[in-house]
C-alpha cells in the first residue's frame, strides 16, 4: 500500500505523534456545467466513497458548480516527485518547435 | 374544493412552515460546532434548504390568511402558542448522533409528505412541494446513511444511536395522527391522508434501522400537542428567544 500522503509527496508524513483515527482523505473532481472534463477542485475527508461523494456535493457544489462528481482516495493517486522536476520538465523548455506556432493558417480557417 | 376553509388551510401551511423553520434553526445551531468540517457544511446546507422552504410555506400562509403578514412576520413575531410544528423538530440537538436521528426520522416523514403534496389540488402547494422534494430526497439519503454508519459503527456510536432512537421514537407518532385540519385538507384534495403515509415511512425507516442494527422501541405511545399548538415542549420557548431576539429587541430592524 502506498503512503496516505501519496497525492502530496512534498508534504512529509509525520510519524512522531500517534495517528488520530481520521477518515481517509479523498480528492474531488467536478465536471462543470459546460466543461467536458472533470477538474480537480480540492480534497476532503469521508469514511467511505458514497459519503465522500455526498460531502463533495455539500462542500464543492453549493453554488451550482457541477453536473458530475468523481472522488478518489488520495492514497490511490500516484504522483510525480517534486525533487525530480529538473529531469522531468526542464528538457521540454528548449523545444519550442513542439508548439504549433510555425504554421501559416489560411484565413478561411478562422480563429483556432 | 373551492370551499376549503381558509383558516384551516392557513393552519396546515403553518404546520409545514413551522416544521421547516424550527428544524432549520435547530440544525443551524451546529454551524461552527459539527464534529468535522464536511459535516458542518452539510448541516448548514440542510438548515438553509429548510429555511428556504419556510419562506415559501409561510409566505403562502400569509397570503392565505389575508392579514398582510409576511413570512418574516410569521416567523419572528409569533410566540410559542402560535407555532404549529411537530414536537420532534423542537427537541434539542443533543450529541451529533441524536441530531442525525432526529433528522432522519423527520426527513423520512417529510419525504413521503412532500411526494404526496406534489399532487395537491392547490397549485401553489404542489409547486412548493415539487421544489422541496428534491432537497429532501438528498437530506434523507444523507441522514439515513449517517444513522446506518453510526448505528452499525463502534460500540460507543451504536449505544448513542440506540439511546437517541429510544428518546425520539415517541415523537414520531404525532406526525401521522390526523385531526380536523388534516381531515379538511384530505377532503379538499390538498394534502394526503396521513395514515396512508405511515406504510411507506415504516418500510423506509424500518429497513434503515435494521441495517443500522438498532432496535425500534415497542409500543405506540406518542407525545402530542405540537402541531395542534396545544402544548409544546419547554424547548421551543428557549429556541424562540434565540431565533427571535433581534426582532424583539429592535422591532422592525432591517439591513
Amino acid at each position: 500500500m502506498s503512503s496516505p500522503n501519496s497525492a502530496y509527496p512534498d508534504i512529509p508524513e509525520t510519524q512522531t505523534k500517534p495517528k488520530r483515527h481520521e477518515w481517509p482523505l479523498w480528492e474531488v473532481f467536478i465536471r462543470g456545467q459546460h466543461g467536458m472534463s472533470h477538474r480537480h477542485v480540492g480534497s476532503l475527508h469521508a469514511p467511505e466513497e458514497e459519503m465522500a461523494i455526498k460531502n463533495a456535493r455539500d462542500v464543492y457544489t453549493r453554488r451550482n458548480e457541477g453536473v458530475s462528481i468523481w472522488v478518489v482516495e488520495a492514497r490511490h493517486i500516484a504522483a510525480s516527485s517534486p525533487s525530480e522536476k529538473g529531469p522531468l520538465y526542464e528538457p521540454s523548455e528548449s523545444k519550442v518547435y513542439r508548439h504549433p506556432t510555425f504554421f501559416d493558417i489560411p484565413d478561411e480557417v478562422g480563429a483556432m | 374544493m373551492a370551499g376549503v376553509d381558509q383558516a384551516q388551510l392557513f393552519e396546515f401551511l403553518c404546520r409545514m412552515g413551522d416544521n421547516t423553520l424550527v428544524l432549520g434553526h435547530r440544525v443551524s445551531e451546529w454551524c461552527g460546532h459539527a464534529p468535522a468540517l464536511e459535516e458542518d457544511i452539510a448541516l448548514a446546507n440542510t438548515a438553509l434548504d429548510l429555511i428556504g422552504q419556510t419562506q415559501m410555506w409561510l409566505g403562502l400562509a400569509g397570503d392565505v390568511e389575508g392579514n398582510d403578514r409576511s413570512a418574516d412576520d410569521l416567523a419572528m413575531l409569533r410566540d410559542v402558542w402560535d407555532f404549529r410544528n411537530a414536537l420532534l423538530v423542537e427537541q434539542p440537538n443533543g450529541d451529533f448522533g441524536q441530531t442525525m436521528m432526529r433528522q432522519f426520522l423527520f426527513d423520512a416523514w417529510h419525504l413521503v409528505m412532500l411526494k404526496a403534496l406534489t399532487g395537491s389540488s392547490n397549485d401553489r402547494v404542489a409547486a412548493i412541494a415539487a421544489k422541496s422534494v428534491k432537497e429532501v430526497q438528498y437530506h434523507v439519503e444523507r441522514s439515513g446513511d449517517t444513522v446506518i454508519g453510526l448505528g452499525d459503527g463502534t460500540s460507543e456510536s451504536h449505544q448513542r444511536m440506540q439511546k437517541a432512537l429510544n428518546l425520539l421514537w415517541p415523537y414520531v407518532g404525532e406526525m401521522f395522527v390526523a385531526d380536523v385540519v388534516d381531515d379538511a385538507m384530505v377532503e379538499a384534495g390538498i394534502a394526503p391522508d396521513l395514515t396512508d403515509l405511515r406504510v411507506e415511512f415504516d418500510a423506509h425507516v424500518g429497513a434503515a434501522l435494521t441495517e443500522a442494527t438498532l432496535t425500534t422501541p415497542d409500543g405506540g405511545f406518542a407525545h402530542k400537542g405540537g402541531k395542534s399548538g396545544f402544548q409544546h415542549s419547554e424547548h421551543l420557548g428557549h429556541l424562540l428567544t434565540q431565533m427571535q431576539w433581534l426582532q424583539r429587541a429592535y422591532p422592525g430592524a432591517t439591513w
